[in-house]
């Protein structure tokens, strides 16, 4: 009994200790691990492959912050201790001091960019012709408006995202650790008088290894390489879904052309990128059009049920433009090859809602394609929809004006549309010709960039309820699409001014995906389950590989909420509706969602959501079609890594390490000598004290 | 750091233990088994002294650093009093298991003297020593980094691998004087070699200051060889014997079986 007893006692105070156990370990004082750091990736298309790439075990350089172009020699040519990692500030971030960088990459080991709180003048590093070689301009169809010869899109565009490096570039945000950086710089790297800095010296190891080279035909060959039980994947293709809904439900078992069925099209996109990997907001490139068609869904609802129009309208919001239209390219794949449950000759026009971020008293103007309406009926329907739209602004404070040169398509999902069929289609935009946006598909497209201001004295709540100017521009374009997409689908002129949109909503959605997703009208619309995906930051809007992110997930749940119908059904209803008799999941999706917190209980008031809302998956056709060096749909991949960190340490001389290896192989040496001559003598070394007769020394 | 020091001080660390095993021990099984058991009875004393320490640590407040740096010299004391208790207990194990070795054997004579269980036991405890002061230090050079980014002193490896090689060199001769004393019941020497092992455990407080602490350290080995050197039976006529007759008996001394 004591024997136990005591046993479990001892079982309990090792189990105690080992709960405790810390470390001080050695590695505490040599390395410092950067947390706060966003890496560039590899991404690969059917040619070739852009961003960022270390080797396998790290880069290790010398940290050297960079003072202006002209210290770039110190770098590349007159510092003694190369490779150096160099340490940029964001204005330095250019495209010609990174092309050198590029050029002389034995002695670069990496770079690490520190981006500021506050946006430079302009940063574009997407390309000046976004989307040139799969739009619908090309040698066959509007040659001279090809590649930008007319117009140039992204004027300030340098191209950035789309180079390779062979060295690791990592961001780097401004705080503690970044100074950190700098002081250990200061302390320990700095040239004094032009004499060589003294070892040790400041250092920063950079691990972002891709295991993508190449392109995407190699990639995916050797994805399917089957050695093992465990296969390596080394690449996965970008993709996600598309949102869409429409006002009167379709069958969704009923694919393929519908007889005497005409759909307006109003369509948006969602995503967007920047340099590094992940972090791009996209305020002024994405959310404002889409945060405008959601809201002009919303102002639809109604007058939808009281005077429903004849033809349909269908809201589509897709995912991967930046990539080469992977969202439109796939639905207007679909539709050709009878797979969505509309056709392309049952699309009637289309509205493209593109970079709307208008101030008050601006106009907006209103692009469509010359060669098409070069057509006689594509021109009468283009200038019907255009007179649609300009009735609309009828008591707003900005007008809706065409173009007055004869240019193309800014870069739109629309191009893809007409790939397909000459359809008549308009993108509504807040530039003439090039683009207004100054951060076009960078890391500073961000609230600041759509002038989302608010009072200093609010707490989140108020700020998400407080109604913004821009909030308030944002409403105006809504109403002016709501009612044209209304007029264009034969609906009663005299309803056309009852449609408002909300600005409330509005101002709601804008803090949502400016500021901060997880506010209290994300949670009530969102499912109980993907509660989690809310944070206190704004979602990413990278189209990434991973299916369903957040910006769709949450435009999936928005869409029903503001475009569908509360119902009465209990959960398990709701996710079994057939088994009613005057409900259909052909028809619609039900959707279960959270609901708000009433104001005397803590439990929320969850309902479940009828919606003719849909999610298609919006992967490029290539990948379909296994075409993975198709020139005419996206082949954009991404690479996979194993991990990605950062660290900074000091590193000392080459000769001291070579002394303490000299010293090493010198003590072995020495004791080897001495000990075979003490082993071999040892008989009469130590023979003083005779033991009797002893045999074994 | 790198590779190379990586390789250097694993060579300052264990270079004269790896010559003593290689010479001395490789070829006798029986000295092989007597060292790893003398390895084992030192993880043994510091097993117990981990364990009275990490209680203490635990039981203590962990916020004020005087008393955490009384709790470490507490720790230090009494792990060497542990490590020269096992000594003891060791050594009175190899007394009884001679007895019964010369029972088993079929010779007449002790397969192994005590003088060399002295030398192995300590060289024993050296190794296991000198292993879990220096494993994962080794472990953190190989990386590309040097310590020093929190102000610490540069020299952290080089002066560890040196105060390796000292402790291995010491446990070998306080082993050796250490059974001889208990042999000839000299309770005074027992106490001059638990005072030495003392004083070089605590001399490592004045790191970082290195010389402070691996100067006297290397006086004190010294001293404690030259005391071992005549524990074992050798003397100054039987040094300068050997170093000049390196030329008559040299060849024929290699040909003795060992």
């Amino acid at each position: 009994m004591g024997l136990e007893s005591s046993k479990w006692a001892i079982i309990f105070l090792v189990c105690w200790l080992y709960k405790n156990v810390s470390c001080n370990s050695v590695e505490q004082k040599i390395y410092v691990e950067l947390n706060n750091t966003v890496p560039c990736v590899r991404l690969l298309n059917a040619t070739h492959q852009i961003g960022c790439q270390s080797s396998i075990s790290g880069d290790t350089g010398v940290i050297h912050v960079l003072e202006s172009e002209a210290d770039l020699e110190w770098p590349l040519s007159k510092g003694p201790n190369p490779p150096y990692m160099v340490l940029l500030e964001s204005s330095l971030f250019t495209r010609s001091i990174m092309m050198k960088m590029k050029n002389e990459s034995n002695r670069v080991a990496g770079v690490a960019v520190v981006v500021p709180n506050t946006s430079p003048p302009e940063f574009s590093p997407h390309t000046t012709c976004p989307n040139e070689n799969t739009g619908v301009y090309s040698d066959n169809y509007g040659p001279n408006l090809a590649h930008c010869n007319t117009t140039v899109w992204n004027p300030l565009g340098n191209g950035l995202s789309y180079e390779e490096f062979d060295f690791p570039v990592f961001s780097l945000k401004e705080d503690n650790e970044t100074e950190f950086i700098k002081q250990c710089y200061l302390d320990h790297n700095r040239a004094v008088n032009g004499s060589a800095p003294q070892y040790p010296l400041c250092a920063m190891q950079l691990f972002s290894h891709m295991h993508a080279v190449t392109n995407t035909p190699t990639c995916m060959r050797r994805n399917d390489i089957n050695f093992s039980i465990n296969p390596e994947m080394v690449c996965d293709p970008l993709g996600d879904y598309n949102v869409w809904g429409s006002i009167r439900p379709y069958n969704d078992t009923v694919l393929g052309h519908k007889e005497n069925e005409s759909v307006v099209i109003a369509a948006a996109r969602l995503d967007s990128r920047a340099f590094f990997w992940e972090v791009s907001t996209g305020a002024e490139g994405s959310i404002s059009g889409f945060v405008t068609l959601l809201a002009a869904a919303q102002a639809l609802r109604e007058v939808t049920h009281k005077a429903p129009p004849t033809r349909n309208i269908l809201f589509a919001f897709f995912q991967g433009e930046t990539f080469d239209y992977i969202g439109s390219s796939r639905m207007v794949y679909d539709m050709e090859n009878g797979k969505f449950v509309i056709d392309l000759d049952n699309v009637h026009s289309i509205l493209e809602i593109g970079q709307v971020a208008v101030h008050s008293g601006t106009n907006l103007f209103l692009h469509s394609d010359p060669v098409s309406r070069s057509n006689d009926t594509v021109n009468d329907e283009v200038e019907n929809f255009v007179k649609n739209l300009q009735s609309s602004t009828a008591g707003l404070s900005f007008l809706l004006v065409e173009p007055n040169v004869s240019q193309p398509l800014p870069p739109s999902s629309l191009q893809r549309f007409l790939r397909a069929q000459p359809i008549p289609g308009i993108v509504l935009a807040d530039h003439e010709s090039a683009f207004n946006n100054r951060y076009y598909e960078s890391f500073y497209d961000n609230a600041a960039n759509l002038n989302l201001t608010y009072p200093s004295d609010l707490s989140p709540e108020e700020q998400l309820e407080f109604v913004t100017e821009t909030a308030k521009s944002l409403t105006d374009v809504a109403t002016v699409v709501a009612r044209a997409l209304y007029k264009q689908a034969g609906g009663d002129d005299s309803q056309v001014n009852t449609i408002k949109a909300d600005p409330k909503i509005v101002t709601q959605m804008l803090y949502g995906f400016l500021v901060s997703s997880n506010n209290s009208w994300f949670q009530a619309v969102m499912a109980p389950e993907l509660k989690n995906i809310l944070k206190p930051s704004p979602p990413e809007y990278y189209v990434g590989v991973v299916m369903s992110s957040t910006p769709t997930r949450l435009v999936q749940y928005l869409l029903a909420n503001l475009t569908g119908a509360a119902t009465n059904l209990t959960q398990s209803q709701c996710q079994k509706p057939d088994e009613l008799p005057n409900e259909s999941r052909q028809m619609y999706s039900y959707l279960w969602v959270q609901g708000i917190v009433p104001p005397n209980s803590t439990q929320r008031d969850s309902f479940c959501v009828r919606a003719s809302v849909r999610l298609t998956k919006a992967v490029s056709p290539a990948f379909e079609l296994g075409e993975y060096a198709s020139k005419d749909y996206s082949t954009w991949t991404e690479s996979r890594w194993k991990f990605i960190k950062a660290r900074i340490f000091l590193v000392a001389s080459r000769d001291l390490e070579m002394l303490t290896l000299g010293v090493g192989v010198a003590v072995l040496f020495t004791s080897l000598l001495v000990t075979y001559f003490i082993s071999t003598k040892a008989d009469v070394l130590f023979s003083s004290t005779r033991e009797p007769a002893s045999a074994a020394y | 750091m790198t590779a190379s020091v990586f390789f250097g001080c694993t060579f300052i660390a264990f270079g004269p233990a790896i010559a003593l095993f290689l010479f001395t021990i490789a070829r006798d099984p029986l000295r092989v088994i007597f060292l790893i058991a003398g390895a084992f009875f030192w993880l043994c004393s510091l097993l117990l002294s981990s364990l009275v320490w990490f209680i203490t640590v635990q039981i203590s407040n962990k916020e004020s650093s005087s008393q955490q740096k009384g709790l470490l010299i507490f720790g230090v004391v009494l792990s060497v009093l542990l490590q020269e208790t096992f000594r003891f207990g060791y050594y009175k194990l190899l007394k009884k298991a001679n007895e019964g070795l010369l029972m088993l054997s079929a010779e007449e004579t002790m397969p192994i003297s005590i003088r060399q269980l002295a030398y192995v036991s300590g060289l024993g405890f050296g190794f296991m020593s000198g292993a879990f002061s220096m494993i994962n230090i080794l472990a953190d050079s190989v990386g590309p980094g040097t310590i020093g980014i929190h102000g610490d002193s540069q020299h952290f490896f080089l002066s560890s691998a040196f105060m390796t090689m000292a402790i291995v060199l010491l446990h070998m001769f306080w082993g050796v004087v250490f059974f001889d004393s208990c042999e000839k019941q000299h309770w005074w020497s027992l106490a001059v070699v638990v005072i030495s092992h003392l004083l070089v455990s605590c001399l490592t407080f004045q790191n970082p200051q290195y010389v402070g602490s691996l100067v006297p350290t290397y006086i004190i080995v010294f001293l404690v060889g030259l005391w071992a050197f005549f524990c074992a039976g050798g003397s100054l006529r039987n040094l300068k014997l050997c170093l000049t007759c390196k030329d008559k008996d040299f060849l024929l001394a290699n040909h003795r079986p060992r």
